[in-house]
């Protein structure tokens, strides 16, 4: 910060304030509001609380997963197989409630699960030393594939009544259940990532896996531990899928693996590993929701949804590099 | 401040809403949210067409023609959720799922809208009435029908139908069955299975004909074996001796009809579905009728539907598709 040394080495590059004008999450902050006051002002249904509410169930479960990818992303790995954990824990489910398993039991079950599938793919990945997108291409097919040969076309519908909460229950006026599971999830990834040395660590394995390893990183440990926790989210996730739907069929969550890489990357987080943040993450899931929301309200079809959404992720990748390209 | 009025105001305006549809103004149109499977499919394109068509007969109703992307019950989740936002009046769904839609459709109930669903049927809980576009004994006797309309002096036909364990085609196979006495000198040769797959059928259809030469027609109650058998009628040079009839989609049978190996097919009208669908919704929705079993609730030009125990009711015979009007159609679906 000084300038009265002869040689100037500053301890920051820039000031603490500049980098926060200059960072991913102010910008995508900017857009969230930007699309929150293009909403209120296109739709006159827009500002109402319970309106908002239901509007987060656009984006809380799969956020949810994003979290973890987030993560998994950072440390130069990627799980393409997560929308195919959903069917597959909610096809576990399924078969277990029809068996009579209460909620808590259907509850352990589903992250059990969760916890196998992310164990399998990371075995794979860091035992056999595969590369994960490879990997979780081939499980996506394969945790998808046994539960259309559990359900073929039939579906599972027995769930117990108060398995209905998860995914359908409100912890106080407007805020559902869901919602609070995903800003405590947030909140725990926060710190998780960026106030742990295991958060440290991802980093560092992101950035060079080889010089991490010398320092001292147990970097298969570390990418284990990441798809177990990416299992695990898709556990949970595909808990309050089940439970807002009320039911299974092998179909669920069908392509939520290529939203929730979107969702990451809109907040961004490096698709080649090393950098990222959970708030960059976060605002990306509102901006998301509020998008397909608002579209939605106006009755924009799907399809012109799916474009929009294509041209932001494409736009906001886009921009800093020509931001810099243009001053550099 | 601004916003917590705002807030509150729409609050307000919800709790309205749940306390009575009845306060719909004459001046709002009654809004119909036409929900289908997926955007961009024919067939539902014509079902939009139709529901226009009873909206400008009914007056003052706007149809808001929507649906997802693809057909995923999450994707019509999303889109049932900003409608039930944007407080349409009535919610009419081609659901991609019976069940998954439920607590979505039963949120829209409880707030006030008027939820059936049509062509594909959500289960009971989830909506108020489902109209399906025909029933099994109105299916059994038309392609019957549409066979010995073409033979005023009797004749033999045979069945062409899908597998032997095909759950749709052997009730409309018995439901003909029971209404054969009906038609005067029609025989009904024999039963063969195309198990829907093209060549199979062909075969099938050939082996038929080579079997029964005095044969007249060829029922195929199914969209695979009807293409395959007109095909084998066209081969074997029988056009105009041996007919095909049954269930078949427009765009595949264009080229049978015009080649005269089909003289008539049939299947449901999507027009007459949309408009049928949205007319229901705005009794339903204008608290002109009531879903009760029992009732008969008027749709139009389409006559009035009868509701079954399960509140459920077929809407008209499976509309016949000729030399007359295919070309409107074959582009539909």
């Amino acid at each position: 910060m000084s300038d009265m040394t002869a040689r100037h080495l500053p301890d920051r590059l820039q000031s603490p304030a500049a980098r926060l004008l200059q960072s991913w999450e102010l910008l995508l902050l900017g857009l969230a509001i930007a699309i929150f006051i293009a909403n209120s002002l296109a739709s006159p249904y827009f500002l109402n609380a319970w309106n908002l509410s239901d509007a987060t169930f656009n984006f809380t479960e799969k956020a949810m997963i994003a979290f973890a990818m987030a993560l998994l992303i950072i440390a130069g790995e990627i799980d393409l197989s997560v929308a195919a954990i959903i069917a597959l824990v909610s096809t576990a489910m399924g078969a277990a409630a029809a068996a009579g398993a209460g909620t808590p039991l259907l509850v352990l079950i589903g992250l059990g699960t969760g916890l196998a599938c992310g164990a399998f793919n990371g075995l794979l990945v860091t035992r056999l030393g595969l590369p994960s997108i490879v990997v979780t291409i081939g499980t996506m097919s394969l945790f998808r594939g046994v539960s259309f040969i559990i359900l073929g076309d039939g579906a599972y519908r027995s769930y117990p009544p108060e398995f209905a909460y998860f995914g359908q229950g409100y912890v106080g006026w407007v805020i559902s259940f869901e919602f609070v599971l995903f800003g405590l999830c947030a909140l725990a990834y926060y710190v998780l990532l960026h106030r742990t040395n295991f958060g440290r660590s991802v980093f560092a394995i992101g950035n060079n896996a080889t010089a991490a390893q010398f320092s001292g990183i147990r970097v298969g440990r570390v990418k284990f531990m990441l798809f177990l926790l990416t299992g695990l989210m898709s556990g949970v996730a595909a808990i309050c899928l089940t439970s807002r739907l009320g039911s299974t069929r092998p179909s669920i969550a069908s392509g939520w693996e290529l939203e929730v890489v979107t969702m990451v990357v809109l907040g961004g987080v490096s698709i080649l590993g090393g950098s990222g943040s959970i708030p960059g993450v976060v605002i990306a899931a509102f901006v998301m929701g509020l998008v397909t929301f608002g579209l939605g309200l106006l009755n924009v079809p799907g399809i012109v949804m799916s474009i929009f959404i294509g041209l932001m992720l494409i736009s906001v990748i886009a921009v800093p590099r020509l931001w810099r390209m243009w001053r550099g | 401040m601004k916003f917590t009025r705002r807030l509150f105001g729409s609050a307000a305006m919800a709790a309205a809403l749940i306390a009575g549809n009845a306060a719909t103004a004459q001046d709002d149109p009654v809004r119909i949210a036409l929900v289908v499977k997926a955007l961009g499919i024919g067939f539902f394109e014509a079902a939009a067409k139709g529901a226009e068509e009873a909206a400008a007969e009914l007056g003052n109703v706007e149809v808001i023609y929507t649906g997802p992307t693809d057909t995923t019950a999450e994707g019509q989740i999303e889109v049932i959720n900003s409608l039930i936002a944007q407080q349409v009046d009535a919610i009419a769904v081609s659901a991609n799922d019976t069940d998954a839609l439920v607590p979505a459709l039963k949120k829209a109930m409880q707030r006030g809208i008027t939820v059936i669903s049509w062509d594909s049927g959500v289960a009971t809980e989830g909506r108020e009435l489902h109209l399906n576009p025909s029933s099994n004994p109105l299916i059994g006797n038309m392609i019957i029908k549409l066979a010995a309309d073409e033979l005023p002096e009797g004749g033999q036909v045979a069945v062409l139908s899908a597998t032997t364990t095909s759950t749709n085609q052997n009730i409309w196979i018995e439901e003909m069955t029971k209404v054969l006495g009906d038609y005067n000198g029609i025989e009904v040769v024999g039963t063969v299975y195309g198990d829907d797959l093209a060549d199979k059928s062909y075969r099938e259809a050939t082996g038929l004909m080579q079997t029964y030469p005095e044969l007249d027609a060829i029922i195929a109650p199914t969209s695979v074996g009807i293409v395959a058998a007109a095909r084998a009628v066209e081969d074997a040079g029988k056009v105009g001796q041996v007919n095909v009839t049954g269930l078949g989609l427009p765009s595949e049978m264009a080229g049978a009809i015009e080649s005269g190996a089909s003289k008539s097919f049939a299947i449901w009208n999507p027009i007459d579905l949309g408009y049928s669908a949205a007319y229901l919704a705005y009794q339903l929705a204008t608290d002109a009728a009531e879903a009760t079993p029992g009732a008969e609730i008027p749709m139009g030009r389409m006559g009035a539907l009868t509701l079954d125990e399960n509140t459920e009711g077929a809407m008209a015979d499976p509309f016949v598709y000729d030399a007359s009007n295919i070309d409107a159609f074959k582009d539909i679906f």
